[in-house]
C-alpha cells in the first residue's frame, strides 16, 4: 500500500553501510550460533502466547471431539466419529443456522452503511471529527453493557417505545417477545455495535488512496459518485473482501448479543448458544467440541472462499 | 498483501480461540498435602456465590471464627456465574480449600473433587440433608442451609382478590390469579422471571410435593413423565396453565430479577413460585417500597396429597472441602464453625441444617396451614446418576430453565404446538433416552 513505500523510501537515506572489518568483528563476538538463536529468541513470546492461548486448547478440543466427556470425569472415553456423525444426522442442531440469515442480512446492511458514512466522512464534512467519534463509539463499549442497555431499550415502555409513543405509534409490538421480530431486533442491535469498526477499516483504506487521483478526478469533471466508483471501490477492494469474510464469519458466530439478551430464548438461538448449553447446560463436552470445531471448519472454508474471488493480487490503484 | 493476510488469519483464530478457551479447559490437578500440628493452623481460600455479602457480613464471621482458631487466615473469593465457572475450574485442580459443591458434579464424582466428611450414618445423627451430596456411603458436602418449596405472594393483593387460604388445587390456583387480574389491574398477578431464567428451575424442586420422597426414584422408572395424573406433569402443566391464562407478564423476555423483588413487595406482581429463602429478601424489598414485611407471605404449592399440602425441603448449596487442599484440618474447621456457630442459616431465614434446628419465621403460614416437609429420598446404590444420565441424554434440562422457555413460548401463542404436542415430544425424547441409559 502506498502508506507503506513512504518509509521505505527514508530507509535508504540512512548513512553508508559501515566498514567491512567492524562487522567481521561483530560476528565473531556474537558468534554463529548466537546470531541464529537471537531472532527465535524474539519469537519466544509471540509464539509461546499463540501455543499456550490458542493451539494448545484446539489442539485439546480436537481430541475432546472423540470422545463422549461430560466436562468433569477425569476418564475421557474415546468415541470415534460418533460426536460428527450426531452432529450432521440430527437437522435441528444445524437449524439454527437459519438466525444467522438475520445477523447475515444485518451485516450486509451495516457494510453498506458503514462504507456511506466513511465516504462521507472521508471528505471535507462539518463537523467530521465528531461523527466519525459518534460511528465508531459503540465499537468501544463492553458487549454485554450493550445487552443490558438494550434490554432496558426494547421492553415493553421502554425507551423505543416511548420514542414510537411520540410519533403517535399506539400499540409497539413486543420487540423481543414476538419470535417473529426478536432476531430482527437482536441483528439491529448487533449493527449498532459493529459497525463502527467497519467505519474504521473503510475510513483507513479510502485515505490511503493517494489525493492526486482525486485532485486528476476534479480536473476531469468528475462527479462525486463517479470517484467513488472509480476511484474509492477500486481502491479498497480488498478491505472490501475481507469485511465480508469478517461479516459472514461474524453471522454464522453470532453470540454475545443474543446470549446477554435473550439467553437463546424465544426462537433466537444462534449456533454458540446452542454448543454452549451442549457442554455445559447437558454435560456433552465432546460434542460439543465436535460442533466448535464444525464451525471452524465452515469459517475456514469461507475464508478460502474469499481468497479465490478476492486474490491476492488485484486492487492496486498505483 | 501482508496486511490482508493478517487481518483474514485473525479471523480464523479468534474464531478458534473463543470456541477453544470455552471449552478447551486442561485438566490437571495438584498433589495432596496436610496439615500438622494440634491446632489448625495456616491459610484457607473459602470460595462463595456470595457476592453481595462477601465484604460485609463473611468478614464479621472470618473475625468471630478467629477467636476460636486465632492461627487460621480465611481469604475469601466470591464468583458471580458460580455454576458456569466453576465446572471449568474444577477441572484445574486450584479451587480454594472450602467449596459450594456445583450442581453440575454428578454422585459419583464427587470422590474426585471432594474430602469426605464420614459416613452417612455418623454425620446423619446430626445433620439434615447429608444424603443429596454423598456418595457409597460417604458423605462429601453439608447443607448450608435448607430451603422449603411453595410460592411468594403478596397477601394484600391476593386478599383484594378474595383469596385469603392457600388454594388447594391448580384450577383454584389459575382461578385466584384471575381474580388478583380482575381486582387488580395494574398488578401482574403471576411473575415468571423468564429472562433471567433460573427462577423458572425452581419450579423442579417441587418433586416431590405430590408423589413424596420417592418422586425422584419414580420418574426413573417412567417412561412417560409428562402424562395427566404423574407428578411431573403436574408441575409443568400448571405452569403452562398460568401462562396460557394469561396471568403472567405481557413480555417475558424482558423480565428482571432484581426489579421483581421491588415489584412483589410494592404489589405490582401477585406471586412467584421460589423457595423459603426469598422470603427474607421480598420482605427487604416491601420494606423499602413503604409497606410492611407481613404483607409477603409464602404459601404450599396447590395441591394436596391425603387432604394435606405437601411441600419438599432441601439443602441449599452444599458446603465441602477441596481433596486438593493443602490444609484440610482447617479447611474442615471453618466448614463446621459456619455450619454450627456462624448462624448464617437463621440469618438466611432458611432451615437450620441440624436434625435439631429451629424452623425459621418465614415459614410460620406453613404450621398455621398445618404444611408436611418432605425430604427426597437418596437414589438407590448404583442408580446415583441415573436421572441426570436420562436428562443429559434427552437433552431435556429438568434443573434447569430451556425447555421450560420453550412451552411458557408455545402457552403464550409465541411458538408453535401445544401443550400435548410438546408433552408427548418430551416424552419421546425421555423414552428414548431412558431406553439408552438403562439399556
Amino acid at each position: 500500500m502506498a502508506a507503506v513505500t513512504g518509509p521505505a523510501g527514508a530507509l535508504r537515506t540512512k548513512p553508508p553501510t559501515p566498514p567491512r572489518g567492524r562487522r567481521g568483528h561483530r560476528t565473531d563476538a556474537l558468534g554463529s550460533s548466537g546470531r541464529r538463536i537471537t531472532p527465535w529468541l524474539f519469537l519466544l513470546a509471540p509464539v509461546g502466547l499463540l501455543l499456550v492461548f490458542t493451539y494448545v486448547p484446539v489442539a485439546n478440543m480436537v481430541w475432546y471431539s472423540f470422545t463422549s466427556w461430560d466436562g468433569l470425569d477425569p476418564v475421557k472415553e474415546p468415541v470415534g466419529w460418533q460426536n460428527y456423525v450426531e452432529i450432521f444426522t440430527r437437522p435441528e442442531i444445524f437449524r439454527v443456522f437459519l438466525v444467522s440469515l438475520y445477523y447475515l442480512a444485518g451485516a450486509m446492511l451495516q457494510l453498506v452503511l458503514a462504507l456511506y458514512f466513511a465516504t462521507v466522512l472521508s471528505f471535507n464534512t462539518r463537523f467530521r471529527t465528531w461523527f466519525k467519534g459518534i460511528i465508531f463509539f459503540p465499537y468501544l463499549i463492553n458487549g454485554v453493557a450493550i445487552g443490558l442497555v438494550f434490554l432496558y431499550f426494547f421492553r415493553p415502555g421502554g425507551t423505543l417505545d416511548a420514542l414510537l409513543a411520540t410519533l403517535g405509534v399506539a400499540e409497539p409490538p413486543l420487540w423481543l417477545g414476538d419470535p417473529s421480530i426478536v432476531n430482527v431486533s437482536l441483528a439491529a442491535t448487533s449493527v449498532w455495535r459493529y459497525m463502527g469498526l467497519n467505519f474504521v477499516l473503510f475510513l483507513g483504506a479510502i485515505q490511503s488512496i493517494p489525493s492526486e487521483l482525486y485532485e486528476a478526478a476534479d480536473l476531469d469533471g468528475a462527479n462525486a459518485w463517479q470517484k467513488f466508483r472509480f476511484i474509492i471501490a477500486p481502491g479498497i477492494k480488498r478491505i472490501t473482501g475481507l469485511s465480508v469474510v469478517l461479516a459472514v464469519a461474524g453471522a454464522l458466530s453470532a453470540f454475545e448479543i443474543p446470549f446477554v439478551m435473550t439467553g437463546g430464548a424465544n426462537g433466537s438461538e444462534t449456533f454458540v448458544i446452542q454448543t454452549i448449553n451442549t457442554a455445559f447446560t447437558f454435560s456433552k463436552v465432546g460434542l460439543a467440541s465436535a460442533m466448535a470445531l464444525v464451525l471452524l471448519v465452515i469459517v475456514l472454508i469461507i475464508s478460502w472462499v474469499q481468497r479465490r474471488l478476492f486474490p491476492d493480487d488485484g486492487g492496486e490503484l498505483v | 498483501m501482508a496486511k490482508r493476510h493478517i487481518l483474514s488469519v485473525t479471523s480464523v483464530t479468534s474464531v478458534a480461540a473463543a470456541t477453544a478457551l470455552l471449552l478447551g479447559a486442561c485438566s490437571g490437578g495438584s498433589d495432596d498435602g496436610a496439615g500438622d500440628g494440634d491446632e489448625p493452623s495456616g491459610s484457607i481460600t473459602v470460595l462463595t456465590n456470595r457476592t453481595d455479602i462477601v465484604d460485609t457480613v463473611l468478614q464479621d464471621y472470618v473475625a468471630e471464627f478467629q477467636q476460636t482458631y486465632p492461627d487460621v487466615d480465611v481469604e475469601f473469593e466470591a464468583i458471580t456465574d458460580y455454576e458456569g465457572d466453576m465446572t471449568v475450574r474444577l477441572n484445574s485442580g486450584d479451587y480454594g480449600d472450602v467449596l459450594l459443591v456445583p450442581n453440575t458434579v454428578d454422585a459419583d464424582q464427587l470422590s474426585t473433587f471432594f474430602e469426605p466428611l464420614g459416613t452417612v450414618d455418623e454425620l446423619g445423627e446430626k445433620y439434615r440433608f447429608i444424603h443429596e451430596k454423598s456418595y457409597d456411603g460417604q458423605v462429601y458436602g453439608l447443607a448450608t442451609f435448607g430451603t422449603a418449596l411453595g410460592y411468594v405472594l403478596n397477601k394484600p393483593v391476593w386478599e383484594k382478590a378474595g383469596v385469603t387460604e392457600p388454594p388447594t388445587t391448580p384450577q383454584d390456583f389459575v382461578a385466584a390469579l384471575e381474580a388478583i387480574k380482575d381486582t387488580s389491574p395494574d398488578a401482574t398477578p403471576y411473575y415468571t422471571n423468564y429472562a433471567d431464567g433460573w427462577p423458572l428451575t425452581q419450579w423442579q424442586s417441587n418433586q416431590g410435593s405430590i408423589d413424596g420422597p420417592e418422586a425422584v426414584n419414580m420418574r426413573t422408572e417412567q417412561d412417560a413423565p409428562w402424562t395427566e395424573g404423574e407428578e411431573q406433569y403436574a408441575i409443568d402443566s400448571l405452569l403452562f396453565d398460568v401462562v396460557a391464562a394469561g396471568v403472567s407478564e405481557k413480555d417475558p423476555t424482558t423480565t428482571n430479577w432484581e426489579e421483581s423483588k421491588n415489584l412483589i413487595g410494592s404489589g405490582q406482581v401477585g406471586s412467584m413460585v421460589l423457595g423459603s429463602w426469598a422470603v427474607t429478601q421480598m420482605q427487604d424489598a416491601a420494606e423499602a417500597a413503604g409497606a410492611a414485611r407481613e404483607d409477603i407471605g409464602f404459601w404450599p404449592m396447590p395441591w394436596q396429597t391425603d387432604g394435606a399440602f405437601h411441600s419438599t425441603v432441601s439443602g441449599d448449596y452444599k458446603i465441602a472441602v477441596s481433596k486438593n487442599s493443602e490444609n484440610k484440618e482447617a479447611a474442615e474447621a471453618w466448614l463446621y464453625w459456619f455450619l454450627d456457630e456462624s448462624g448464617f442459616a437463621a440469618s438466611q431465614g432458611g432451615i437450620a441444617p441440624q436434625v435439631d434446628g429451629q424452623t425459621p419465621e418465614t415459614l410460620a403460614d406453613f404450621e398455621t396451614y398445618g404444611v408436611e416437609e418432605v425430604e427426597i429420598a437418596p437414589a438407590p446404590e448404583g442408580e446415583e446418576s441415573l436421572l441426570s444420565d436420562i436428562y443429559n441424554a434427552a437433552e431435556i434440562d429438568l434443573n434447569g430453565d430451556q425447555f421450560r422457555r420453550e412451552y411458557v413460548d408455545i402457552a403464550r401463542g409465541a411458538a408453535d404446538g401445544s401443550k400435548e404436542s410438546y408433552f408427548a415430544d418430551l416424552n419421546a425424547r425421555w423414552a428414548e433416552a431412558r431406553a439408552e441409559v438403562v439399556g
